[in-house]
């Protein structure tokens, strides 16, 4: 710190030998947190359950990120790149609760750069790439509305790790829905050329949202720790109503994505884009293995 | 006399966590952001606990570098740091000093969150934002120009009465 140029800062050897710039250097995110797997509960379901939150955070902070220096403007950029990050805090938190909740002690890294597509347990909303900011928008609006009524009540899960990450998670993506449900408004109810975007934006989103309330194995199994998916439907209907009936839209009535023999994102099953996603968020890793920055 | 010294190392590694500055904010200590939970001596450990502000603040690998390094140049050299999760920080956390000195920086602080905690957060859809004063001025007639900013915890505004455009540390 207080450094004349920059240069200086980055070659800064420092105490502890690794971090050689700002925010570099990243440390265990639950360094000193009790991670004891509450008595009763199954240490291998809670690191599944947690790896299918924390996928759907990396995944969309991911897909966020490729709108860098693609945004329509420097203020929406930041305000992508904001939400991106604190996505990709909450993914980071879940991923290293999975590796301490199964005693394998697997990393966030390990989890992030060292799984095939298949063992990815994210939602298939969030990997679909956003053909234009109205298709972003409404793929913001439906993943943070569902993911901010799921959080609001992990609060109360009986695993105190996954209660706390919950909480802090509640404030961010209360902000992330506000930000999607702005935009919605002002391009549904913008020019004609705007609203007509805005419509093909909520038919691309539409067909991935019966996913996000089907209850998996896990979270059935779970009970108490987990979060039903199922009972989120009726908050998440109304919230979607209240912004498209301010938007002068209609949500648009169209079939399901299916997935392959009833297997979807929870069961590893993706689409095409998720393939071509990890080729792009795991290259460094691949080429340089074991590689920390 | 002990106890006397331990106390005295207490109230030293105390002093030298608090005073630690933010990097994103550093006109605040830690202690002013109200990030830093704790402060324990055992014989010559000290563990410091604090509160990350957002779940990806990537600032917080440097808080801690930064706290270790400073106790260990102050001659604690056994310093452990954790994080602590439950409660999450809030804005209410920044102390009136540090309120007082992010307007001075022309950054409005806070307002005390006053909705009621629990349930189901309510969708604003204020396309304007909370009402801020201007840091620089006074004047309530400000308008919100980005919901986010530079940093994860402000948003960006402008005053349509002196013309400045100015920062607002957000409620959360």
């Amino acid at each position: 710190m207080g450094f004349d140029n920059a240069y200086e800062a980055i070659s800064e050897e420092s105490d502890s030998g690794h971090r050689w710039a700002f925010g570099t250097g990243f440390t265990d995110p639950l360094a000193g947190v009790d991670t004891r797997v509450p008595a009763g509960v199954d240490g291998a379901d809670l690191a599944k359950y947690c790896l299918m939150l924390g996928d759907d955070a990396l995944i969309m902070s991911h897909r966020l990120q490729q709108w860098l220096a693609r945004a329509p403007e420097l203020e929406e950029e930041t305000a992508l790149a904001n939400i991106a990050l604190d996505l990709l805090g909450q993914a980071r938190l879940l991923l290293t609760r999975a590796g301490t909740a199964d005693g394998s002690k697997r990393t966030e890294d390990d989890y992030a750069f060292g799984r095939t597509e298949r063992e990815f347990r994210n939602v298939r909303i969030a990997e679909v790439a956003d053909g234009d900011f109205a298709g972003l928008v409404a793929r913001l609006l439906v993943f943070s509305t569902w993911r901010l009524a799921l959080l609001v009540r992990l609060q109360g899960s009986a695993d105190p790790v996954l209660a706390a990450v919950a909480a802090q998670g509640v404030k961010e993506i209360a902000y992330h829905r506000d930000y999607a449900a702005q935009w919605v408004i002002r391009l549904g109810d913008g020019t004609g050329y705007s609203r007509q975007r805005m419509e093909a934006g909520l038919v691309t989103v539409a067909p991935l949202v019966a996913e996000l309330f089907a209850p998996s194995a896990v979270e059935e199994r779970l009970a108490g720790v987990a979060v039903n998916p199922a009972q989120l439907r009726p908050e998440f209907d109304a919230v979607l109503a209240e912004v498209l009936a301010e938007a002068g839209l209609e949500w648009p009535e169209v079939a399901g994505l299916a997935g392959v023999s009833g297997q979807a994102g929870r069961d590893g099953v993706h689409t095409e884009e998720m393939g071509y996603l990890l080729a792009e968020l795991q290259s460094v890793a691949r080429v340089m293995p074991g590689a920390t920055w | 006399m002990v106890k006397t010294l331990d106390r005295a190392m207490l109230v030293r590694a105390r002093q030298v966590a608090q005073s630690v500055p933010d990097p994103e904010l550093p006109m605040l200590t830690l202690a002013d952001l109200g990030i830093l939970r704790d402060v324990a001596v055992t014989g010559t450990r000290v563990v410091v606990s604090l509160t990350p502000t957002y779940s990806g603040c990537p600032a917080i690998a440097e808080i801690r570098a930064e706290v270790a390094s400073r106790l260990g140049a102050a001659g604690f050299a056994d310093v452990e740091v954790r994080t602590v999760l439950s409660p999450p920080w809030t804005s209410d956390f920044i102390s009136p000093e540090g309120r007082r000195k992010l307007a001075e920086a022309g950054i409005a602080p806070p307002r005390s969150r006053s909705e009621s905690s629990g349930g189901v957060i309510p969708l604003t859809l204020f396309a304007r934002g909370p009402r801020v004063d201007c840091p620089v001025c006074g004047s309530a007639d400000t308008v919100r120009t980005a919901a986010f900013s530079g940093t994860a915890c402000k948003d960006l505004y402008r005053c349509r009465a002196c013309a400045e455009p100015f920062e607002h540390v957000k409620e959360i």
